[in-house]
């Protein structure tokens, strides 16, 4: 399978702080592909580089290859750039309480997306923007697309940030933490949503998240970020039943399983270091179980394996 | 229902309202509302207290105050409404840029604005008469450009929060480009506060408006202004004290009714706290 998206071996500073160190990741189309790790990982980072938007909050790519469809990003002008973003690429953003316009209509906001990249008139974006709002399954969308946005439930709105995603019928589409602000059972819909559209559409799907249990339920493939570096990479089968890293381990273990006695949940010490204060060796040791003397001097190299790539120097072993 | 309607179920809105609503109207038919000419001298007439005939009394020319005071909202509202229009457009467009563009542009704009908020309105009123002369142009041009400061900042101000907005990000990262980012989003949620600080400026331009026209500056002889009104009247505040008295009233009224509309615009907004962070 050709990868619609390719990062290969990239690495994102933001003035002199280096946040992302060498990530690898593709996704091909009809794919899901998982983007794990804490808050503080890296995971939106890297979504930025993905579309070229980094330059706006100051970062940049100072190594590596970010290509779409087989193009160089970095060789693009950002005019050639803005035509891929909402044409070829979308984009949900984080928040779905305050990515849509306070004060324009749902409908203009959704028909203007397919307007500029379609160049549909207005009355065939309508209808195309009705049609995508049936499909998201929101009821009324006759009336929905006549509401303002505080109108609205967060459920609602986030399904709207996902039609104007997809308003531009693009091939890939990049979900930062779809379903983090919304309610559980708000959040098992959006999950299935976006998982029918990679089967019934075929586009491929970068989906951020920090739960393991959204990972497990749609996602074909898994890349682990830990403080700025991959962690670990690979199909989702493999890696839940045997993950190599003690990263994935960890964060497996942070699912809360049927019949699990009270408290017996595990949740990993400590917390995220900052860009400026990365540990030296592996970046991991300090909350590590594993940790020897070499975790901590020498950061591990990225070991490809047949279906995926980890980095630890003690790959699989037991606690 | 939208806003201003809404701010007029309020109870000092109606009222306010009710007053701006009837002055408006009458600058607006002011030649279907008057039985005399403003301008035609009556001096057997002069210093009439208030009658039948003339329900505010007449001036030292003997003509009808109440006709004057009608023509005279006609002046003042409508070079204070011009002038703050011509501000808001051009502090929206100077505050915008410089906020969306940044850089040199941004400090250039930012330190001008900051100088000129450092003298009174009214100083740079005078002087800008001072070079322009008297008359209702250079009234006009005083005022907006005295006032221009206050609409470059709030319109700044409200653009750097924009900027960094969820929904801008959103729309960026589907392909918007600048000049849509800057007419469809960011420019329409400034509007609310920019408009309503409008209103509030107007109120403070009739008042400023009224001043120069009281130094002379104004409308000159024999249209009237309020403030001109005012400056006769000053001479006769003991032979005839309604000469002055209702002009002030008409300043005074409008005003507070001007301030207290606008507070409830304010509040059926819900911008209270986007108003005060205009630094």
């Amino acid at each position: 399978m050709t990868a619609l998206l390719k990062l290969d071996d990239i690495s994102v500073s933001i003035g002199n702080l280096g946040l992302l160190d060498r990530i690898s990741l593709s996704v091909g189309r009809g794919q899901v592909v998982g983007l794990v790790g804490e808050s503080g990982s890296g995971k939106s980072l890297t979504a930025m580089a993905a579309i070229g938007l980094l330059p706006l909050i100051g970062g940049r790519v100072t190594k590596g290859t970010v290509r779409f469809d087989g193009q160089d990003m970095a060789a693009m002008t950002e005019t050639q750039r803005r035509k891929l973003r909402g044409a070829r690429i979308g984009f949900v953003t984080q928040n779905p309480m305050t990515a849509l316009d306070p004060v324009q209509r749902i409908g203009e906001q959704v028909d203007v997306v397919s307007r500029l990249h379609l160049g549909l008139s207005r009355a065939d974006a309508r209808a195309r923007t009705l049609d995508l709002l049936t499909r998201l399954r929101i009821p009324e969308a006759g009336a929905v697309v006549d509401a303002w946005p505080h109108q609205l439930s967060g459920g609602m709105k986030q399904r709207i940030v996902i039609a104007m995603a997809l308003a531009g019928d693009p091939d890939l589409i990049i979900a930062d933490e779809p379903t983090t602000a919304l309610d559980v059972t708000v959040q098992a819909q959006i999950i299935q949503i976006l998982g029918s559209l990679v089967r019934e559409r075929g586009v491929a799907l970068l989906l951020i998240t920090h739960d393991m249990g959204v990972v497990a339920q749609v996602c074909d493939r898994v890349a682990v970020l830990y403080a700025g570096r991959l962690a670990e990479e690979g199909p989702v089968g493999p890696i839940f039943a045997a993950p190599a890293h003690p990263y994935t381990a960890a964060l497996i273990g942070c699912i809360p399983q049927d019949g699990m006695a009270k408290g017996s949940l595990t949740g990993i010490p400590g917390a995220v270091p900052s860009a400026a204060a990365f540990p030296a060796g592996c970046r991991f040791h300090p909350r590590c179980p594993r940790a020897s003397d070499l975790c901590r001097n020498t950061p591990p190299m990225i070991v490809h394996r047949t279906a995926g790539q980890v980095a630890c120097h003690h790959p699989g072993e037991a606690e | 229902m939208i806003a201003p309607l809404r701010a007029l179920r309020r109870p000092q809105g109606a009222v306010a309202g009710l007053w701006l609503i009837l002055v408006i109207c009458a600058a607006l038919f002011a030649p279907l509302l008057t039985p005399y000419a403003y301008d035609i001298q009556n001096l057997p007439n002069a210093y009439q207290p208030a009658s039948a005939q003339h329900w505010l009394g007449t001036d030292e020319f003997g003509r009808d105050l109440l006709t004057r005071l009608i023509y005279g909202a006609r002046t003042s509202l409508s070079v204070s409404a011009t002038a703050i229009s011509i501000s808001v457009f051009c502090g929206m467009v100077l505050g915008a840029s410089a906020a969306w563009f940044g850089g040199w542009l941004d400090r250039i704009v930012t330190m001008t604005v900051d100088l000129t908020w450092s003298f009174p309105e009214i100083l740079i009123a005078l002087i800008l008469v001072a070079i322009i002369g008297p008359g209702t142009t250079g009234v006009m041009i005083a005022i907006s450009v005295a006032y221009l400061a206050q609409f470059t900042r709030l319109t700044r101000a409200q653009i750097m929060t924009l900027k960094g907005e969820t929904f801008i990000e959103a729309a960026r990262s589907l392909g918007a480009g600048n000049a849509h980012l800057l007419f469809r989003h960011l420019l329409p949620n400034a509007l609310a506060p920019v408009l309503v600080s409008a209103m509030l400026a107007t109120g403070d331009a009739i008042i400023l408006e009224a001043t120069l026209g009281f130094f002379g500056l104004g409308a000159q002889p024999p249209v009237p202004s309020w403030g001109g009104m005012m400056s006769a009247g000053s001479a006769l505040v003991f032979k005839a004290p309604w000469v002055i008295i209702f002009p002030g009233l008409a300043v005074a009224i409008t005003v507070v009714a001007i301030n207290l509309y606008g507070d409830a615009l304010i509040a059926e907004l819900d911008i209270r706290s986007r108003l005060r962070r205009e630094a």
